[in-house]
């Protein structure tokens, strides 16, 4: 038993990490290009969140009929995954930068620093206790809505939970929800440390 | 007398509305002109064509002879020092990095740098050894501009353009900042224009004052022409200063 505890729970850590890389490459540049552009920027955070208010379920569920990330498995729950992290890291990363205080920004155009190094030295560093945020409230989302990809056969710690549920046996229930709760608890203390750490 | 920056028939406009209408005006190696106007009057707009903060909508700038809009508008402001109200410093960076900045950019070696930055700072009556390590959020409203005019001077720029550089600060440390500031006119000998509506501060730190009224030149004088010059707007606002 302790075995297989330990087995999904490298699972399901592989679930969340994979996911949350790919938000990560998918949102970074998408919200830095956001930034750049009013009305584009209204529209797509308005279809992510949108996006974000599908049930969890529903969402897995929507994926499987989809032709080539779709199906039983892996690859339709990281789907999934990717879905929900990028609202937050999105949202975070958009709301960061553009809260750069206006003078300072005005002050980095003014001394003759291009658009790529006002992006690198003044806006990401002092977006980044934003952004940071951002990414912890997506880890922490997918560690538990990891649990649900089990329904359709992503792995993970929600396999006992769903087997738990359905031989009605509460200690196996608690064998997925008790690792995965920690998981989320200690994912939220160490982003959160990182996020005080470097706060200006 | 060279003329370092010439601002001929300048017209810009803002939603439609004209803030300037038809600046002519030559600022000369060595001297601070100052702007003055009331708030509207167009005096940072046209302070800020000399950078490319703004384009003109019609006429020209030029910057040591050639058109600021055809120059490469990175390198023409590394080579124009800016100070505006709240300073703007990077809070991120250190005393030493935000001073250092455009040296940095430029590439100069790192004790160049580090040997710029001390001298400045003894300028601005910071001691370097206090100061350097500092974050712009420990340092005092009068400190953090000192350090943004110590910032605008480092690549020993030709022309320094300051936006009300010190409205915000109170005003005793005002006072030591425009005589700061007249002392390091002495020392850089830097040709600056400065944006003000204070008229006591325009008399005090000015060679020439030029003022502006609904985006036009009202009247361009020295400080000491300037009541006796018979302009309407230049005795109002005197009246600001002698009841």
């Amino acid at each position: 038993m302790t075995g297989a505890i330990l087995n999904a729970t490298v699972e399901h850590l592989l679930l969340v990490v994979t996911a949350l890389a790919a938000a990560l490459a998918l949102g970074a540049p998408a919200a830095v290009l956001l930034t750049r552009r009013t009305r584009l920027r209204r529209a797509s955070l308005a279809a992510v969140n949108v996006l974000q208010t599908v049930p969890s379920l529903a969402l897995f569920g929507f994926l499987l009929p989809v032709p080539l990330i779709g199906g039983i498995g892996k690859r339709t729950a990281i789907v999934a995954l990717v879905l929900y992290a990028l609202l937050p890291i999105l949202r975070n990363m958009t709301v960061g930068i553009l809260g750069v205080d206006p003078a300072v920004r005005e002050s980095a155009v003014a001394m003759g620093m291009t658009d790529r190094q006002i992006l690198w030295k003044v806006e990401l560093p002092l977006a980044f206790p934003t952004i940071l945020a951002g990414i912890r409230v997506a880890t922490v989302a997918t560690i538990g809505t990891a649990t649900i990809a089990a329904a359709i056969g992503g792995g993970g710690l929600g396999t006992f939970v769903f087997r738990g549920i359905s031989m009605a046996d509460p200690s196996t229930i608690l064998a997925g929800a008790i690792p995965a709760a920690m998981m989320a608890v200690a994912a939220d203390e160490v982003l959160g440390w990182v996020e005080r750490r470097f706060s200006w | 007398m060279a003329k370092l920056i010439e601002f001929q028939d300048v017209w810009c406009e803002y939603a439609g509305r004209p803030v300037l209408r038809g600046i002519e005006l030559t600022v000369n190696q060595g001297e601070t002109l100052v702007l003055l106007g009331r708030s509207g009057s167009g005096k940072t707009t046209l302070l800020r064509t000399a950078n490319r903060l703004i384009e003109p909508s019609r006429g020209a700038v030029r910057f040591e002879g050639s058109l600021v809009r055809a120059l490469d508008v990175h390198a023409l402001r590394r080579r124009i020092g800016y100070v505006i109200q709240e300073g703007g410093l990077f809070p991120h960076f250190t005393v030493e990095e935000n001073i250092g900045l455009v040296p940095t950019l430029e590439g100069w070696p790192a004790h160049e740098i580090r040997a710029r930055v001390e001298e400045l700072l003894e300028a601005m009556r910071l001691p370097p050894a206090q100061y350097i390590d500092r974050y712009p959020r420990s340092l005092s409203g009068g400190e953090r501009q000192r350090v943004g005019i110590a910032r605008a001077l480092a690549a020993n720029p030709p022309l320094l353009l300051l936006d009300e550089p010190f409205a915000a600060l109170d005003p005793l440390t005002r006072f030591a900042l425009q005589r700061l500031f007249l002392d390091l006119r002495h020392s850089f000998r830097t040709t600056a224009i400065f944006v003000t509506h204070d008229v006591r501060e325009a008399l005090m730190v000015a060679s020439r004052i030029a003022l502006l009224r609904d985006g036009q030149l009202d009247l361009v004088s020295d400080p000491a022409g300037f009541a006796a010059a018979g302009s309407e707007e230049a005795r109002r606002f005197l009246e600001t200063v002698s009841p």
